[in-house]
Parts: structure tokens; C-alpha cells; sequence
């Protein structure tokens, strides 16, 4: 099937081809851009574009390739870095030197690599869609191969999926283009398989979890935790330090695979977040981070359209790999540039705005997103979980911006990073009267359980200490700290504690890293002293005299 | 490639700087097309978007003077180009790319188109090589590395151009390397800002090349100029190793004339009628500064721009902050204490200081000073606020120690006058203040 270009306009081409489906993958113009089918008329057909369409000429051939646009899911994905369409970096490095050009189409896998096959199922076995016929060894992770559900059925309910007989099965060495085995329908089976990216992989159902997701972040985990298969959300100006925590999060959290999307960002962050990722390791599992690690990057110079399917792209790798049974955190940054990518395709087509410019569907297509995580039980009766932590760049630092509200709105816990806190240099800058979790009841329990038995009391008098000091501020401005009853300068005191020796963490000392236990050893010395100062003042100790021992007055 | 010429006399209408074109039988998005007048002249445009036979363009010279009737339109089936040389080092240009130093056009080694192509993201190498400014505010506080993209953040009446020309007159890299040149785009220059940067040019210690718009010229031309710029900074730097920085001023123009055209184009307005495309259209221009993999030369941005009604969060400067690596921001306050450079340190950042400072690269002790600095600084600045409620005899001594510390380092490690000052001086100066004042030194 093939037609004409009849208009182009930015990322959008129109073509009159005929027959093309909803959401089909189109190769466009004599450069074979790729492009995804977004709009269906009888006249016409409207073509976003992932590639920079400079160059694209009038009455240039479009030609559709049957599939919908798409992600390659198999072996070999870990510490690779793709671009939003999933095109590896390095390899596109490696054959056309240190720029993108577009249409370059590069195989998403490496089919030269060996891997060895471990089946776990023989001839004559029945294979049912989404069950796993048998493993490779990754790095240190134990890949699951399945066979594929149909996209068709993407929900998880009764209407099980057809059920087929192996017909043969192979063991030991092969590479990505060999099948591994057939089915007694003769179809062949591959250790890989296509998915779209905008339909969510199937699940048996959802769970709920009360497992926290730990960050090694002191001011997450203990004042705003995140709970597994949860939604965060952290808006903050420009300079507020998302990066920085999105990237220190990717370091330290207690999950087995990260997909990191560099959406619409720097691309010296990225260079800087590879450096650094190759001698790191994990500090739950001492390897690599890289090994655990899949970057989806789109920096803001790279086409505005492949900006938009990065997000799709990333999720849909972190199902797959959710699918094994895998703890997987998405982490992407920034949320809004995906966002804005939208509203510039949806300018391009002429739609009717909402706010701000903001295509109608903005607060749909996002929550359509976050419903995407979640802790399941998957097809073949594991359980897995997806849990994403987003970061939102604001307008103007303006939180009533459309993105950031829709997002508030959808999102399980809000960590808004705060400018005035972030100019005093202090890191992360998570306002802690304006951030909220809606995770921390829920997870209580655990902390109880797992750290000590004083978290959650604990947690609750650093809270209220800080609330205290909040409404002290407003007497403070006006006669100064030293105005101050001594009770009040001890509390003072104490919070000032709380927030430099608690809440802050420095991201480039041996401070990044906080397990639980630090992070409650930290808070109960604060308690303890406040605790101790308090009984001491009470007996009529002058407060300098108690402060001696743990920290000056202020 | 097209056989023939394709020329037309079908323009429907005209608006500014946009004309629109029927019965078109071919064209290519970012075609260059030339545009002849009645009169002979002869402009060239661009192909903007393509609908069937319909044809919007936007014409780069100056559209006053055209009409439907006489006005034809010549397809040229190849988009922008610029040549490209060696010999364009110590050379200035306008905005249509001609010479105006008096001198006849270099010879081309090549063309190339200037919207660039992406830096792929696996071929960066990280910035980490110290850029001297001469300004102790920058080198010491804020520290400019190769590769780095720094805006200056300016207000109406504000030294942003002494800023500028300083920086011109005194960047080099701590080796001094003689690859170090400094490419200059002028973006809506007034005569009076025309003469005082080209006196400038002329006392510069490295080579440069300058691109002048002047206020007068049509506003198409300062949007190609930073693109001019920013191609000959990757041909200089990834093709013949050197270490590029470029300042572009008043990017606040810039921004202006993409919401004329915007405008124009009858586009839907986004924040404060600047277009929706706005962030993507700078990220265009400031993520080309960067290092590659395997070359020893770097492109470095230097923009400046003026806040708006001094508001930080109007979209010129926030986006400009979105995108860059960090942000030297002027200050009215310190201006009218006549403190030159004006640099307000507390909402300056320079994001990839860390990577670009310490042993081996500045000095060991300089992450420590500049801590300890912003940190006195800090507190001596908010101490100020409360001064100015309960008065100097209501604070502790300690806090009359930090707002006397918070002057002293306006006056002698921000202010500098006209004396340039290397990185070791700057330093000095640092832990010299945080002496006088008995204060904690590493
Ligand atoms: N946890 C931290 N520890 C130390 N420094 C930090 C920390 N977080 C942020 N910073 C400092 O703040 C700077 C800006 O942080 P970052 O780049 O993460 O901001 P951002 O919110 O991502 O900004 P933008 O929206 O422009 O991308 C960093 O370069 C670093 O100097
Ligand atoms: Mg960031």
C-alpha cells in the first residue's frame, strides 16, 4: 500500500493514501522517516512524524507497513540506550558518527550476540499465550522468554488466550534471528516479540502493595514514601534539582530494573548519567547499575513527535520486563516536555485547544499513562511491580499550570520541589508543608516492622516540630529568634536540625545513599537530644548550657 | 533533485514577513526559495509548511514593497546553506551573511545547512574544562566549563553589554590554548550598541567572528544569525579542534521576533502570545553546545537576554533556564551600589561547575571557598531583612559579623571594576574576605 505526500506541516504529513488503520507505522518521503498514522479521513490520512521532516517534499511516496508503531522486546535491551523510537544510540554512533541523521532505520536488538537457551518447556507441551516457554541469562538477571499475547486482548479477564502444542523446542546457543522453536500450527516462536507501544501489556490483575518502594532518599522514604507499583510526581521550577534526584533515585532504588527516560532534556546530562552509571553499582545487588539499567533518551533538540512516543517506548519495555516478575521503576524526566510535545502535534493538526494550549485530552492521556503502573499478578502467575517516579518542569514555577495539575490530580504521592529552598542550597529541595504521600498510612507497617518499631512516631514529631517552627516564622520576623521564649528557640533549633541533618542530603557526598537504617538512626539522635534538651530546660537549665552538647543555638 | 527551475507569480497574500503561494506544483519543507519584486529585488525565503498546492513561506529580507501582482517566486529545491571556511576567523557579517568588514567573501571549503543536525546523546562527552571569564563572580561562584550552555540574565538599564564586552575582552581557557576564539552574535543591535561592541572586537586578546543584526533589519535575520553562529562554532570546533564560545545578545529579541512571525502566521499564542514551540525552538539553538566523543574542540554558549519586567518567570527567561546548564542573573540592587559586574550570587548556578573545578583543573581549594562563600553570603542577605525590621542593635554579634561579611563581599569579591582577574587572584580574594571577617577557612 503506498500514496502521496499532499501537505506537511512541522511533525505532521498528510498523505492520500488510502486504507491505512489507526496508529499504523508509515515510512514517509524518500528519506523513510518513520511515522505513525494519527488521523483517518476518507480523503486523507494525517502522519505524525518522529524524524525532523526538513527536506520532506510534495508528492514524496508514503508507504504503510501493516504493523502498529512498535517496540522490540527480547535479550539484550539492558544497559542499552535508545531513542524515543528505540533506535540504539551507540549502534547509530558506531555506523554513522556523532549526529542523528534521520531515517536511519538500525536493528533495535543485536542479532550477532549468542545466548543460551534454558527451555522450560518440551515438545508435546501445550504453551499458552504470555507463558514462559524458557530463560537466557542476562547479565545476572534470569530473562524470561514467553510467548506473545495477542495485542488484540490487551485486558487480563477470563477470555483466555487460544492455547497451542510445541511442535519442537531448541536448547542451548543461538542468536536473535534463529527461532527457538514451533508450534504444531507451524508457526515459529523467536526469543523476541513485537508489542505496540500505546496498548498496555496484559496483566491477570492488580494488586495492591504495601511494600514500600525505597529510594535511599531520607526525605522520601520517611516524610513522603512511595509505595511499590506507586505514582510520584515531583513539580519544580528550573535549577530545583529533579534531575538530580530523578538520577539519584535511578542509583539507589531498591528495584531490579530501571527505565530511565531522558524526555525532552540535556544532553550533556545524559553523557553525565552514563559516565557515572558505568562505574557505579547497585548498592542492593553490587554490579553494575548499567546492568540493570534501560535509558530511553529524546534530548529537546531531537524531533518533538519522537519526543511524545519515548514515554510510550519506556513504558511498554518496563511491562515487559514487570512481566517477568521484576521490581521495575520508570523514571522520566520531564513529564511536561512530553506533555508539550503533545500540544505542539496537536497545534500542528489544527485541534481545538484547551488550557493553555494544551490539547483536550491532556489529563486523559495522562492518567491513561499512571494507570499503567501498579503491582500485578502477571499472565504466566507471577508478581511484579511498576512503579514511576516523574518529574514536571512547570511554567514559570507556576503549579497551576495545566500539567502539573492534571498530574497532582492522578498521582499517588506529590514531592514539589520548592525554588526558595533549592537558592539556599537546600537539597532535595522537597517542601516538606506542601508535598504529600498518600502512600504513608499504608506503609506504616512496614517501617514498623522492617526498620524499628519508633517509625512512624517518630516521623509524626518531625513533622509536627516543623509545622511548629513553620507558625513560629511569621513572630520570628518581626523580633528576631533571640526574641524567642527558650522553649521555643530550643524547638527552633531542633528543626533547623531536622532539616539540615535529615531532610537534606548532599547527591555528590557519601551522604547520597541512605538506607532506612541511617535514615532512622539520624531522626531518633535528633528526637533524643530534643527529647533530653527539653527535660533539662525544664529543670531550669539556661538553654546554652543544654545546647552544648549537640549543636549550637541559633 | 528538480530538472527545471520551478518559478511562480501565484502569491495569494502577504502579512509581514509571510506570503502564502498557489498552484505550487512542488516543494520541500525548508526549501529556500528567492523572492523577486516588481523591482527587481531580490529576497530569499523559506518553504514553512506545505498544504496541496498551498505554500506558506517566510521571506527572511526585508517584505515591505511587495505585491500580489509583480511578485514572483523562484523554488531552489536545496535548503539554508552557509559557506564554510577557516578564513571566516576575525571576519564580521550581517544578517544575510555578507561581509561587512570591507573585505571580499573567504573562499568556501564547504556548505552547510545551519538549523544542524542532533549531537547524538551517546556521543557527548561530559564538560569539565575550566573557561576563565576574568569575572570573579563567574570563575570563582559560578564557573563556565567547555561544552557548557550559561545564560546571562539581564533587566532593562542593567550593564548587561559592559558584562559582555568584558567577558569578551578577557575569556580564555586556563592554558591560554591559542585555539580559543569567541564567535559574537548581535541579535537587534541599536547603532549606539553597534559601535561600542565593534570598538570591542577590536581590542579582543582571542580571534572571533562576528554576526550583526541591527534593530533596523528585518526580524527573519535574528532568528538565522545565532544559527549562522552556532554552524560556524561546530565547523570551527569539531573540524578544526577548537574551543568555541559563543554570546549571543539580546536573546530577548530573539524570542520577540519568533512571536512576531508566530503571530504572523496567525499561530495560536501560547504563554503571553509566545509560541507553544518556543522551548523546542531554543533547545534547537542551545543544545548545540557541547564536546564529542573524540574531538579535542568544544562549542560553549554564553546567551544573554533581558527579564521582562524583571520577572524571572516571564517565558523568555524560564524557558531559557529550562533549558541551559545554570544562570548568571544581573541585579538592580547591586547595580545602583555601583558594583560592576552586578552579579546577584544567589540565584546563579552553574550546573556543571562541579566536574569543571578542584585540583588539577582550577585549585584544590576551590570548592571549599565557594561554599563557604555563597554560604556567609547567604546568610548575611537574609540577615539584611531582618535588620531592616528590628535594627543592627537587636541582632547578636555574630549576625552583625555576616551582615558586615555579606558587604565586604559585594565590594571586594563581586566588585571588580575593570580589572580582570585569574582564577588564583579570584580565589585569594575569596579566602582574603573570609579572613577579615575571622571566618572558618579550609
Ligand atoms: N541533592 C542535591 N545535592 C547537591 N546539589 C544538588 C542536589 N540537587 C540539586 N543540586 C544542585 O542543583 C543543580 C540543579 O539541579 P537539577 O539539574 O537537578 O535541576 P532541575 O530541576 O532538573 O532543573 P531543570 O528543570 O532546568 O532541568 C545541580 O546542578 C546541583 O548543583
Ligand atoms: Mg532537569
Amino acid at each position: 500500500m503506498s500514496g502521496k505526500i499532499t501537505g506537511i506541516s512541522g511533525p505532521v504529513v498528510t498523505t492520500d493514501m488510502q486504507g491505512l488503520k489507526l496508529n499504523e507505522k508509515v515510512s514517509v518521503g524518500c528519506g523513510k522517516l518513520t511515522g505513525e498514522a494519527i488521523r483517518i479521513e476518507k480523503a486523507q490520512a494525517v502522519i505524525q512524524v518522529y524524524e525532523d521532516t526538513r527536506g520532506v517534499g510534495l508528492h514524496e511516496p508514503v508507504t504503510a507497513t501493516g504493523m502498529p508503531l512498535h517496540v522490540r522486546l527480547g535479550p539484550g535491551m539492558l544497559s542499552e540506550m535508545y531513542d524515543g523510537l528505540q533506535r540504539p544510540l551507540e549502534r547509530l554512533l558506531a555506523e554513522q558518527g556523532p549526529f542523528l541523521i534521520a531515517g536511519k532505520e538500525v536493528d533495535v536488538l543485536d542479532y550477532s550476540r549468542t545466548w543460551k537457551h534454558v527451555p522450560l518447556k518440551s515438545e508435546g507441551d501445550t504453551l499458552l499465550q504470555g507463558e514462559f516457554f524458557g530463560y537466557v541469562e542476562e547479565g545476572s538477571f534470569r530473562h524470561y522468554l514467553a510467548y506473545p499475547t495477542s495485542s488484540q486482548s490487551s485486558r487480563g479477564d477470563g477470555k483466555r488466550p487460544s492455547k497451542r502444542r510445541i511442535a519442537s523446542i531448541k536448547e542451548g546457543a543461538f542468536t536473535l534471528g534463529e527461532p527457538l522453536g514451533t508450534l504444531d500450527d507451524g508457526t515459529e516462536f523467536f526469543a523476541w516479540h513485537d508489542w505496540p507501544v500505546r496498548i498496555p501489556k496484559p496483566f491477570k490483575k492488580k494488586a495492591t502493595s504495601n511494600e514500600p518502594l525505597i529510594t535511599g532518599q531520607r526525605s522520601i522514604d520517611l516524610m513522603f514514601p512511595i509505595a511499590r507499583g506507586g505514582t510520584a510526581v515531583m513539580p519544580g521550577g528550573f535549577g530545583t534539582g529533579k534531575t538530580v534526584l530523578e538520577q539519584s533515585i535511578a542509583k539507589y532504588a531498591d528495584v531490579d530494573i530501571v527505565i530511565y527516560v531522558g524526555c525532552g532534556e540535556r544532553g550533556n546530562e545524559m553523557a553525565d548519567l552514563i559516565e557515572e552509571f558505568r562505574v557505579l553499582s547497585d548498592p542492593w545487588a553490587s554490579k553494575p547499575l548499567m546492568e540493570r539499567t534501560v535509558l530511553v533518551v529524546n534530548t529537546s533538540n531531537m524531533p518533538v513527535a519522537a519526543r511524545e512516543a519515548s514515554i510510550y517506548t519506556a513504558v511498554t519495555i518496563a511491562e515487559y520486563y514487570r512481566d517477568m516478575g521484576f521490581h521495575v521503576l520508570l523514571l522520566a524526566d520531564s513529564l511536561s516536555r512530553w506533555a508539550e510535545a503533545m500540544r505542539e502535534i496537536s497545534a500542528s493538526l489544527e485541534e481545538m485547544p484547551g488550557e493553555e494550549g494544551y490539547p483536550t485530552y491532556l489529563s486523559s492521556r495522562l492518567a491513561g499513562f499512571f494507570e499503567r503502573a501498579g503491582v500485578v499478578e502477571t499472565i504466566s502467575g507471577r508478581n511484579g511491580s511498576l512503579t514511576m517516579i516523574l518529574s514536571v518542569s512547570p511554567a514559570g514555577a507556576d503549579f497551576t499550570e495545566p500539567v502539573t495539575q492534571a498530574c497532582l490530580r492522578a498521582t499517588g504521592a506529590s514531592l514539589i520541589l520548592d525554588t526558595s529552598l533549592a537558592y539556599s542550597r537546600h537539597y532535595p529541595a522537597i517542601n516538606w508543608n506542601q508535598s504529600y504521600s498518600l502512600y504513608t498510612t499504608e506503609l506504616s507497617e512496614y517501617f514498623k516492622e522492617k526498620v524499628a518499631e519508633q517509625w512512624p512516631a517518630l516521623q509524626v514529631r518531625c513533622r509536627e516540630i516543623l509545622q511548629k517552627e513553620e507558625s513560629l516564622k511569621e513572630v520570628i520576623e518581626i523580633i528576631g529568634v533571640s526574641g524567642l521564649q527558650d522553649d521555643d528557640r530550643l524547638l527552633i533549633t531542633i528543626a533547623e536540625k531536622i532539616r539540615t541533618e535529615l531532610l537534606s542530603q548532599n547527591a555528590f557526598s557519601d551522604d547520597a545513599f541512605s538506607p532506612p537504617e541511617k535514615t532512622f538512626s539520624i531522626m531518633e539522635r535528633i528526637i533524643r537530644f530534643y527529647d533530653m534538651a527539653e527535660s533539662r530546660l525544664k529543670n531550669g537549665e539556661p538553654l546554652e548550657d543544654v545546647l552544648k552538647e549537640g549543636g549550637t543555638a541559633v | 533533485m528538480r530538472l527545471s527551475e520551478h518559478s511562480y507569480r501565484t502569491v495569494t497574500s502577504l502579512a509581514g514577513p509571510i506570503l502564502f503561494l498557489e498552484n505550487v506544483r512542488n516543494a520541500k519543507i525548508g526549501e529556500v526559495v528567492n523572492v523577486k519584486t516588481g523591482e527587481g529585488r531580490n529576497i530569499e525565503g523559506e518553504v514553512l509548511s506545505i498544504d496541496r498546492g498551498k505554500v506558506l513561506i517566510e521571506v527572511y529580507g526585508e517584505s515591505q514593497g511587495l505585491d500580489l501582482g509583480h511578485t514572483s517566486v523562484v523554488f531552489t529545491d536545496s535548503v539554508k546553506k552557509i559557506p564554510l571556511s577557516r578564513d571566516i576567523v576575525g571576519r564580521s557579517f550581517n544578517g544575510s551573511f555578507e561581509p561587512i568588514d570591507g573585505l571580499p567573501m573567504y573562499i568556501p571549503d564547504r556548505y552547510e545547512a545551519i538549523t544542524g543536525v542532533p549531537i547524538n546523546p551517546a556521543s557527548r562527552s561530559g564538560p569539565e574544562e575550566f573557561i576563565s571569564t576574568g569575572l570573579s563572580v563567574i570563575d570563582g561562584l559560578n564557573t563556565l566549563v567547555k561544552g557548557q550552555k550559561l545564560p546571562v540574565f539581564s533587566a532593562s538599564g542593567l550593564p548587561s553589554r559592559e558584562v559582555v564586552a568584558f567577558i569578551l575582552k578577557h575569556a580564555t581557557t586556563l592554558a591560554a590554548e591559542k585555539n580559543f576564539m569567541v564567535i559574537f552574535a548581535a541579535l537587534g543591535l541599536s547603532f549606539h550598541d553597534y559601535s561600542f561592541y565593534m570598538e570591542t572586537l577590536q581590542q579582543m586578546a582571542s580571534g572571533y567572528t562576528a554576526f550583526i543584526t541591527m534593530a533596523d533589519d528585518p526580524v527573519m535575520e535574528r532568528l538565522l544569525a545565532p544559527r549562522y553562529a552556532l554552524t560556524v562554532a561546530e565547523y570551527l570546533a569539531f573540524e578544526h579542534d577548537m574551543d568555541v564560545l559563543v554570546i549571543m545578545t539580546d536573546m530577548t529579541n530573539y524570542c520577540d521576533a519568533l512571536r512576531e512571525i508566530a503571530t504572523a502566521r496567525k499561530e495560536l499564542p501560547g504563554r503571553r502570545g509566545y509560541p507553544g514551540y518556543m522551548y523546542s525552538d531554543l533547545a534547537s539553538l542551545y543544545e548545540r553546545a557541547g564536546r564529542v566523543n573524540g574531538k579535542s574542540g568544544s562549542v560553549t554558549m554564553l546567551p544573554v537576554l533581558t527579564m521582562p519586567e524583571d520577572d524571572i518567570t516571564h517565558p523568555i527567561p524560564d524557558l531559557t533556564g529550562y533549558i541551559t546548564e545554570g544562570q548568571i542573573v544581573l541585579s538592580r540592587e547591586l547595580h545602583q551600589k555601583s558594583i560592576f559586574p552586578p552579579v546577584d550570587a544567589l540565584p546563579c548556578l552553574s550546573r556543571l561547575m562541579n566536574s569543571g573545578i578542584g585540583k588539577g583543573k582550577t585549585r584544590e581549594d576551590h570548592r571549599i571557598v565557594a561554599n563557604l562563600l555563597y554560604k556567609y553570603y547567604a546568610k548575611g542577605r537574609k540577615l539584611r531583612k531582618l535588620e531592616a525590621i528590628i535594627g543592627r542593635e537587636g541582632l547578636s554579634s555574630d549576625d552583625r559579623v555576616m551582615l558586615d561579611f555579606a558587604d565586604g563581599f559585594e565590594k571586594h569579591f563581586i566588585h571588580q571594576g575593570e580589572k580582570p582577574r585569574d582564577i588564583f587572584q579570584t580565589l585569594d580574594e575569596g579566602r582574603n574576605i573570609l579572613a577579615q571577617f575571622s571566618l572558618d577557612l579550609p
